[in-house]
């Protein structure tokens, strides 16, 4: 359970995030839907303390983020925006360093890798350096880090940057069984379809604010859209407006 | 912290190793090249120094009817000579042709001014811009002067004057370098090229696993492990320590291997570079590794891509011999209080031991302390940087 209070953050005079507030509970996929630069990422930095909030607090299952980073950060899995990996590296070596500084056994950790290999169908090129890989083998790699400690938590920023769709289809499907299993997964995109093709529960965030919380079809039915991104562009323009 | 610092060096140095560029260029390029470049020019200049004592100059003469008697003076200071008659546009156009050529041009009345007691001239033609060329005019012109002073003398006699007159002073040259001494002037240079060369080695994986990490958005997972910052980093710095230390080993076999083929002993000097001396100079060179690796982890974090890394951290590498260049300029000699400035002492003590008169022990436990907290509260300074929000960039 991922719980947001009044997060703020700002940059020098710029106000990135100004009092966000939202709740992802376990065994859902909350989706952070916002135009670029709305404060999605700013905020998920703050939920992994990469950065520290200006304002408010971020609990990861009741523990406060900025206090004990390291604690909050061991049930965390977390892809950043634009996750690279070592090149030199095969995909099972980027994996298995994460695992280690993790601390984890070497036996538990072989067996865990494999787990992830088979899952996310990595078994073609899991010995292959990644020097040569196309993006959708680097995110799949890229997320098998994320989730080698088996975290209750897990953050996606823009996991779907750069997939084709087939890419897109098997992580959708990836994420779908995490939240069966009873993971609290929280993803933020700037694409609508994705977020609603997945999302349990979405938070439209804009100009650093929440500007809209629900299901789908309370969004829809809220702000009268045909379809979601009818109802998104409504938001957006609401606040428009009101600006 | 352990676990994570030895997990962070073991990945570090499997990604350098797996890359073979850079392992070329750490490992590769400075310990073996440098060396190489360094041995190659001192034989050089020891060959020249060595032959130029008897080496036979050539001298192309022209109009040597006219001074027999010069000629055979210079025959005898061992000058060879070629006669070969042409007006001053043809020996240009010699010394055009043949760079090396040196051509001493004797005019028609040159005895009968030397018979009248009046200053007779001679030309001597060559190219200035070549170094054989200009060290043959300089023999031959000494051999024609302490002609020129004989006859001199023998005119001062004939009038009934001592030529003793015209040598008011008389400089004594008196040399007091130990072989051993004039040795280490050469090799002087060593310590910057061991400092720079153990410092390149490790240059790479500081770029890399720092802007180069960011550059690659690796870096950012990274801190969101359950790990604190520091040891990550301080593995870092630990895996650029090992590669420094890798490259100075490499360098100082290298050097024990080559400078024993250099002749040395030939033109009186004795160098110390056995392996027991490049064993304690690798002693002495060591706790700098984690001052240069800290350094440069450091000023790597104020870059944001791998680019601008390269250059900063490539100026950083001519830091550590500031102190060395400045120290060179006054001509300090070791005192506690200077073995107490890293690179510096480590040069002191590299000089006491190439010079076969090793600093005392005392000065190299104050070098190895003083360098090592350096490096350690480096090495801190990196790791608070990277606390730092503005390091995901």
């Amino acid at each position: 359970m991922i719980r947001v209070e009044q997060l703020a953050k700002r940059f020098g005079r710029v106000e990135a995030v100004r009092g966000v507030s939202f709740d992802c509970p376990d065994g859902q996929i909350t989706g952070l839907l916002g135009p670029n630069g709305a404060g999605k990422s700013t905020t998920l930095r703050m939920l992994y303390a990469a950065l520290a909030p200006d304002g408010g607090r971020a609990l990861i299952d009741g523990i406060d983020v900025a206090r004990d980073p390291l604690a909050a950060r061991r049930s965390l899995g977390v892809l950043p925006h634009g996750a690279g990996i070592y090149p030199q590296l095969t995909a099972r070596e980027n994996v298995r360093y994460f695992g280690e500084l993790h601390g984890m056994r070497a036996t538990a950790l072989e067996a865990r890798v494999q787990e992830l290999v088979e899952q996310l169908g990595m078994t073609e090129f899991a010995d292959r350096r990644a020097a040569g890989f196309s993006q959708g083998q680097r995110t799949k790699v890229a997320l098998a880090r994320a989730l080698v400690h088996s975290p209750r938590h897990l953050l996606l920023d823009e996991p779907t940057n750069g997939l084709d769709v087939m890419a897109t289809r098997a992580l959708r499907e990836l994420i779908r069984s995490l939240r069966a299993a009873g993971h609290c997964v929280l993803f933020s995109s700037h694409v609508m379809q994705e977020v609603a093709a997945l999302c349990d529960r979405i938070v439209i965030i804009d100009h650093g604010v929440v500007a809209a919380e629900g299901t789908a079809a309370e969004l829809q039915s809220r702000f009268g859209g045909a379809t979601l991104e009818e109802s998104f562009v409504r938001v957006l323009g609401e606040r428009e407006g009101l600006a | 912290m352990i676990t994570t610092l030895l997990t962070v060096l073991r990945k570090e140095l499997r990604e350098t190793f797996r890359d073979r560029r850079t392992l070329v260029s750490s490992l590769l390029m400075g310990p073996l090249l440098a060396p190489l470049l360094l041995v190659g020019a001192m034989q050089l200049s020891l060959e020249r120094s060595l032959d130029s004592a008897d080496e036979k100059v050539p001298l192309t003469v022209s109009g040597a009817a006219h001074a027999p008697a010069l000629l055979g003076f210079l025959r005898e200071r061992g000058i060879s000579i070629t006669p070969r008659d042409g007006t001053p546009e043809d020996i240009a156009d010699w010394v055009a042709k043949d760079k090396e050529l040196v051509v001493l041009d004797v005019q028609e009345g040159f005895g009968k001014a030397l018979l009248a007691g009046e200053p007779a001239r001679l030309a001597l033609h060559a190219d200035g811009s070549g170094t054989t060329a200009n060290r043959h005019v300089e023999r031959a012109r000494r051999s024609i002067q302490i002609w020129a002073s004989r006859i001199a003398s023998s005119r001062l006699q004939l009038r009934g004057i001592s030529p003793a007159l015209m040598q008011p002073v008389v400089i004594d040259d008196v040399d007091l370098s130990t072989p051993s001494s004039r040795a280490t002037l050469i090799l002087g240079v060593l310590s910057y090229m061991v400092l720079l060369v153990m410092l390149s080695g490790g240059l790479y994986l500081a770029i890399d696993a720092t802007a180069g990490e960011r550059e690659r958005g690796s870096l950012e997972p990274l801190l969101a492990l359950p790990v604190p910052r520091e040891h990550l980093i301080w593995g870092k710095v630990l895996a650029t320590v090992v590669m420094m230390a890798l490259a100075l080993a490499l360098m100082l076999a290298v050097l024990t291997v080559m400078l024993r083929r250099l002749p040395l002993e030939e033109i009186g000097m004795s160098v110390n570079f056995g392996p027991a001396v490049a064993l304690a100079v690798f002693g002495a060179m060591l706790p700098f590794t984690l001052v240069g690796a800290a350094l440069l982890t450091v000023v790597a974090s104020f870059t944001r891509s791998y680019k601008e890394a390269q250059t900063w951290l490539g100026m950083v590498l001519l830091v550590p011999t500031l102190p060395i260049a400045v120290a060179g300029v006054l001509e300090v000699s070791p005192s506690p209080a200077l073995m107490a400035v890293p690179s510096l002492s480590q040069h002191l003590l590299m000089q006491g031991l190439l010079r076969g008169e090793p600093l005392p022990a005392s000065y190299a436990a104050i070098s190895v302390t003083a360098t090592l907290g350096i490096g350690l509260a480096l090495a801190w300074v990196a790791g608070r940087l990277y606390r730092r929000e503005k390091i995901l960039g």
